[in-house]
């Protein structure tokens, strides 16, 4: 295995955050900071308990993963289309790494940095309202699998898109949607029976819920089911950068 | 001697059903200097990058060194180094930077004396810590074959290394490449400045129409395909070529004053005692001569306008 090769990626995928830290760390942190004081603090008092929990506590998980899904995503799909616009993709493409040395550098460096920004954002939410962590195991579990995920979702974006408005169309009109709708700010228990199913089609519901009952214990779906749904989404992303590189898939002519 | 590379019936095919390459059969020596020539379009980058393997070969082996470029990929890849056409540059990052990512890309171990050495022999020192974006086009350029000496290839392509830069980095850019060739570097470049493949060069290839239409060495290339001319300055011009002269390939020029015999290297006669006397007997007399021979330009604008 080349690890200097892997190394290598992965340093300068992280010199990228370091250069950059106002917009990669600051403004998530900023942003989800902002949804704490209006959705926790303002309106949140008025918002009775959901499920014994106050309306403030009970969106952290939420945040949290929005920030984890839009950030893995965000950086990921940089990450592996900025080289390609720029052509400087030749010298990845050319040295002796392997589909998985490239993935665990720039799709490991993305995913570091979802994890370090969930990190200071479940720091940032203990100044503004009560979080407990009921499994913390299972919640780092949550954390990692999902940054990892969404970030290999993020590298398949990144090397899919072919100009700068494919790279944002999908984190807008898809992913966000989502996110909002897949329980970030609220129990599906909540909607009517016809939307609860609607919701489960919606994969986000799974990440949110799990993650959610590693805090409260309290959970939309099954956490297995939540655990299993990640993981399956994890392989099916793997299987498909595997198919990107094993052909070439604009990458190589 | 086993060669550098050898390249075995290599053809592509772009999806869109343009043949770049037709079967292509060619070995590289060790050490040696080897300009591929060929013009727009050839095949010449297509055949590089199959290589180097940014582009996927259609048909055809490639070894490099001995090794496959598809089953032994990680041994070939470590012993190439590439300088691109494009002036490609990580926009945001320091030169020191870059160059030690290179090497750490193709699997070695950090060593900042041999990068700093690098960057000394391509005049970038005082530049280690500038960004690429900050640089000039041939600063850029010199950034991109530091990339390639990172790792200390043992096959090195340069790929219309000199296009657009000034004459200085020119001269810097060939002192690298013949230092480079007294360690025993194998270097691959494609230029459109002929005249640095003719001082360069071992050995010459010309591609055409993803054809590789000749291998020579360029010193018997252009003794056999070059030819010569001699230009005999008259004293008094004529107004047409005497009748007795016309076995000879004779061309008078407009003026009358000048005239210019064309004749083959290659033959065991050239003709020119006779042709000399035959003036004399026609009272043709001449107060100055010089002689030319084909450049290595002419001989490669002559091949590649053959019909194929």
């Amino acid at each position: 295995m080349n690890l200097y090769g892997i190394r290598a990626i992965y340093v300068f995928e992280m010199a990228r955050m370091k250069r950059t830290v106002v917009q990669s760390i600051v403004a998530p942190v900023l942003s989800t900071s902002l949804y704490f004081v209006i959705f926790g603090a303002a309106i949140g008092s008025r918002i009775t308990e959901i499920d014994g929990v106050s309306y403030g506590s009970f969106i952290v998980p939420g945040l949290i993963m929005l920030a984890l899904l839009t950030e893995s995503i965000s950086n990921a799909s940089f990450g592996i289309y900025f080289p390609k616009f720029t052509g400087t993709i030749f010298e990845v493409l050319s040295a002796p790494v392997s589909w998985v040395e490239v993935l665990i550098g720039y799709v490991g460096a993305a995913a570091t940095k979802s994890i370090i920004i969930g990190s200071i954002i479940l720091a940032t939410a203990n100044l503004f309202v009560d979080v407990s962590i009921a499994h913390p195991v299972i919640m780092v579990l949550f954390l990692v699998l999902t940054s990892i995920s969404f970030s290999l979702f993020g590298f398949i974006l990144g090397i899919w898109a072919d100009g700068w408005e494919k790279l944002t169309i999908v984190p807008i009109l898809v992913v966000m949607p989502l996110t909002f709708l897949g329980g970030t700010f609220y129990s599906i228990s909540m909607l009517p029976p016809a939307w609860q199913t609607v919701s489960l089609f919606n994969p986000v519901v799974y990440l949110v819920s799990g993650f959610r009952w590693s805090f409260y214990q309290n959970a939309d779906v099954s956490v297995a089911v939540s655990l299993g749904m990640t993981l399956s989404f994890l392989v099916a992303c793997l299987i498909l950068v595997r198919w990107i590189f094993k052909t070439g898939y604009r990458l190589r002519t | 001697m086993q060669p550098m590379l050898s390249i075995s019936g290599l053809g592509k095919t772009y999806a869109g059903g343009f043949e770049a390459l037709k079967r292509v059969d060619l070995e590289i020596r060790r050490g040696e200097i080897f300009a591929l020539l060929g013009p727009n379009g050839a095949g010449k980058t297509t055949l590089i990058s199959i290589v180097c393997g940014l582009v996927n070969a259609s048909g055809g082996e490639v070894l490099v060194d001995g090794y496959d470029i598809v089953g032994d990929y990680r041994k070939t890849r470590s012993i190439i180094g590439l300088v691109p056409q494009e002036l490609t540059t990580e926009t945001f990052e320091t030169v020191w930077n870059t160059v030690s990512f290179t090497r750490g890309l193709f699997g070695l171990a950090p060593d900042p004396a041999h990068i700093e050495g690098v960057l000394k022999s391509l005049s970038l020192w005082d530049k280690k810590d500038e960004r690429a974006i900050n640089l000039s086009g041939g600063m850029k350029r010199r950034v991109l074959i530091a990339k390639a000496l990172a790792h200390e290839p043992k096959l090195l392509f340069l790929d219309e290394p000199t296009a657009g830069v000034d004459v200085e980095l020119r001269q810097d850019m060939w002192n690298v490449v013949r230092s480079l060739r007294d360690d025993g570097v194998t270097v691959i470049l494609t230029t459109h400045y002929i005249e640095e493949a003719e001082q360069m060069a071992d050995r010459v290839g010309v591609i055409n129409h993803g054809e590789l239409i000749l291998v020579q060495d360029k010193s018997s290339l252009m003794l056999e395909l070059g030819k010569k001319q001699l230009f005999l300055h008259l004293n008094d011009g004529i107004d047409r070529i005497p009748a007795s002269l016309t076995d000879y390939e004779l061309d008078l020029s407009d003026d009358g004053d000048e005239l210019v015999y064309t004749y083959d290297t290659r033959s065991e006669r050239t003709g020119i005692t006779a042709l000399l006397g035959d003036l004399q007997e026609a009272g043709i007399t001449f107060n100055d001569l010089r002689t030319s021979q084909s450049s290595l330009e002419e001989i490669f604008v002559n091949l590649v306008k053959r019909p194929t």
